[in-house]
């Protein structure tokens, strides 16, 4: 059995705890006590039905003003697969928080209802998504019930929502019509809509092929940690332990450790549980080197015909998350892969209107949940790649180095 | 794991994540330990840092809140698999605490709320900067929104408003004199995959937690044993019955459930079909309200 991670976009209006309830209720997920006392809430609210929105909505402050703050992590199973869903909320102030659900998806569910076909919120969640790169993307058209289950309807959606995604950069998109409420299309096909002829939601969740999504080509592995036994047995063990974020590593690869540029070949990859034959992203194994080289936490080891880049000016699209804004001037720590270093935010090329996609030149600052692209001078190189090229040697955080809070997300485009 | 495919199974993924965390905690923060109760997320999680850090020993110790109210089986189990180990066990126990005067008995017995101010003071007199616990997303709603790296001040509390966003696989454990990390590398697990990894990676578990024979009562609806922490109060008839454990806490409020299950299989066979929650089931602690556990856990909490 594999594991599928994937993140929900959308209001309580578009039916997205609604969803998430479903999909919960019918893979058995939900259990009795935890109905139970949802009913019990709802019925001291005075609900008219149940709300299946308290499953997901933990936090005392969320439950009193009926609203998704935060990243809500679900778990369910199927006899096929894992799922792990991040629940994000869906209005603009919670756009960090879709941005943190998303940077771990394989899959994103963007809901819109029938009724009201694409709206502004729709292109944001789509475009939040693309610039992620989620590599799979699901319009789930709901409240189908409510447009007499039209075809026509369905596909005005469909036809609106794909030319707005070439726009973007979407890998994989499906559209599904359904009814949360009352399950048409959630875990089997509908009836009610015999000229939908693709799968079912759960049928896509399950069966969508995500194995060729990691980079598999470029070996990057960060050197996480470095183990050397203080035993007797072992006085010479040396050896990298790290998690590794892309490519495949064999024993016997030639290999370029950066930024020093040392070369040498994997001696053998390790495990408690024995040696292994390959590895690859996210496996967490570790790596002892034919030769003795001075290595270190935040280093790199690669191929050495190919490389990430060894740069310290940085151009990368940022997502603010903290409520004092970004400007040019700043200094701010950052954390990219395992290596921390300062940075210098030199320039802030344009801030993007995350609704219209336009861009921005003249403004000065990124407020909270801004995005914007943005230029930074680090104080060590990074051993960075582009994000669309690698997701986890692409990203970064930014942290303030008074209050020690995560105020950023980096996506990078380039570096050198 | 299907290497042809180069895809992981969903508890090879789980494993390489929590590796990765203890690992992360280990190279960023000084002085971590590990909450080891001697329960069964706290069993896997002691397998998982003795896998990130082979074959070198894990640098930390391990440290017991002691209630003093334990099970027996699980006091034991603990000791024997400390010393197999060979790490250090730090005790912060909680009678102890009460003969100091730092806390004071409930009235209604439970240690479960005092034990924070125990947990606390050990804190800091170790000068502990990281915490592992052995918490999941899935146990309960206040759970399901903190994050692996979750922020401490230096009073022990959790903000749930005002948490760190975690992206990708970059925790931020950076933190000021006093303050504290508590980290759950078991966050993205569920009951049934802690079961499973039991099972796969041969872990020997306190024998409670596989049905037995055990002398209970039935009180709010669950069943409690009778032994020197919990007696039946009038009305509160005892009976003999094939019982185990689902989870493991303070025994004069940790109810069983009634079970067959006496191997692994069984077990695993039991959670798929279960529909209870394992704290609803057996947790007299979060019954108290809606929001109890976001409530101890603001307070510094596990």
């Amino acid at each position: 059995m594999d594991l599928l991670r994937f993140a929900t976009a959308g209001s309580v209006d578009d039916g997205k705890s609604t969803l998430i309830g479903r999909l919960l209720f019918d893979s058995k997920a939900i259990f009795t006590d935890q109905l139970e006392s949802v009913e019990r809430t709802s019925q001291q609210r005075g609900d008219e039905y149940t709300d299946l929105s308290l499953l997901t909505d933990g936090l005392r402050a969320e439950r009193e003003q009926g609203i998704t703050i935060d990243v809500a992590y679900r778990y369910f199973a199927t006899p096929r697969r894992k799922f792990i869903i991040a629940d994000t909320p869906g209005h603009i102030q919670y756009t960090r928080n879709m941005v943190t659900g998303a940077s771990t998806a394989d899959l994103a569910i963007v809901l819109v209802d029938a009724r009201k076909g694409m709206v502004e919120q729709s292109r944001r969640h789509a475009f939040l998504v693309s610039l992620l790169r989620v590599p799979h993307l699901v319009l789930a058209v709901n409240k189908m019930d409510l447009v007499d289950w039209s075809q026509e309807v369905f596909e005005g959606i469909e036809k609106e929502f794909s030319s707005f995604a070439t726009k973007l950069d979407v890998p994989d998109l499906t559209v599904v019509p359904i009814s949360a409420l009352h399950g048409d299309n959630i875990v089997s096909r509908s009836p009610n809509m015999p000229w939908y002829e693709g799968p079912s939601l759960l049928h896509h969740l399950e069966h969508v092929h995500i194995a060729s999504d990691r980079n598999l080509v470029d070996v990057r592995f960060p050197v996480q940690y470095v183990i050397r036994p203080q035993s007797l047995q072992r006085t010479d063990y040396r050896a990298y332990a790290g998690q590794v974020a892309g490519g495949v590593l064999k024993a016997g690869d030639e290999v370029m450790v950066l930024p020093s540029g040392f070369t040498t070949r994997i001696a053998g990859i390790e495990t408690a549980d024995g040696p292994v034959g390959e590895a690859f992203a996210p496996m967490s194994v570790t790596v002892r080197l034919e030769d003795e080289i001075d290595i270190s936490r935040g280093d790199m080891i690669c191929r050495p015909h190919n490389q990430p880049a060894v740069a310290q000016d940085i151009d990368a699209m940022v997502c603010w998350m903290a409520e004092t804004p970004l400007a040019p001037g700043q200094k701010l720590a950052i954390k990219h892969t395992t290596r921390s270093a300062r940075a210098l935010v030199k320039e802030l090329q344009y801030r993007l209107d995350v609704n219209s996609l336009h861009r921005d030149d003249t403004a000065t600052q990124l407020g909270l949940n801004d995005i914007g692209r943005v230029r930074l001078r680090t104080t060590v190189p990074l051993l960075a790649d582009e994000y669309r090229r690698n997701r986890q040697t692409g990203g970064f955080i930014l942290i303030d180095e008074a209050t020690n809070r995560t105020v950023g997300a980096g996506m990078i485009t380039s570096a050198s | 794991m299907t290497i042809h495919e180069y895809q992981l199974s969903q508890l090879d993924y789980l494993e390489a994540e929590a590796v990765h965390v203890f690992r992360e905690v280990a190279a960023e923060l000084e002085r971590p330990v590990l909450l080891f109760s001697g329960g069964k997320d706290s069993i896997v999680m002691l397998r998982l840092a003795e896998k990130a850090f082979w074959p070198a020993p894990m640098p930390f110790p391990v440290m017991h809140v002691d209630t003093g109210h334990n099970f027996p089986e699980v006091l034991e189990f603990r000791d024997r698999r400390v010393a197999e180990l060979g790490v250090n066990l730090v005790v912060a126990s909680v009678p102890d605490a009460i003969e100091r005067g730092l806390v004071a008995e409930e009235p209604n017995g439970s240690r479960n709320r005092i034990q924070t101010p125990v947990l606390l003071e050990a804190v800091e007199k170790h000068r502990f900067s990281a915490l592992f616990g052995g918490a999941r997303r899935d146990e309960e709603k206040a759970r399901a929104k903190e994050r692996v790296f979750s922020f401490r001040d230096d009073f022990g509390q959790w903000d749930p408003k005002n948490q760190r966003p975690e992206l990708w696989n970059l925790y931020n454990g950076r933190i000021h004199l006093g303050e504290s990390i508590r980290v759950f590398p078991l966050s993205n697990w569920t009951e049934l995959d802690v079961w499973h990894y039991i099972q796969r990676e041969e872990i020997a578990v306190p024998s409670i937690y596989y049905a037995h024979q055990r002398e209970v009562f039935e009180r709010d609806g669950m069943l409690f044993a009778n032994n020197e922490f919990c007696r039946p109060r009038e009305g509160e008839t005892t009976f003999v019955t094939t019982v185990r454990y689902r989870t493991v806490g303070d025994a004069s409020l940790t109810a069983a459930v009634r079970s067959d299950a006496d191997t692994v299989e069984k077990v695993i066979e039991e959670v798929a079909a279960t529909r209870l929650t394992e704290r609803g089931a057996t947790r007299g602690d979060d019954r108290v309200s809606e929001a109890a556990m976001e409530d101890r856990k603001k307070e510094g909490y596990f």
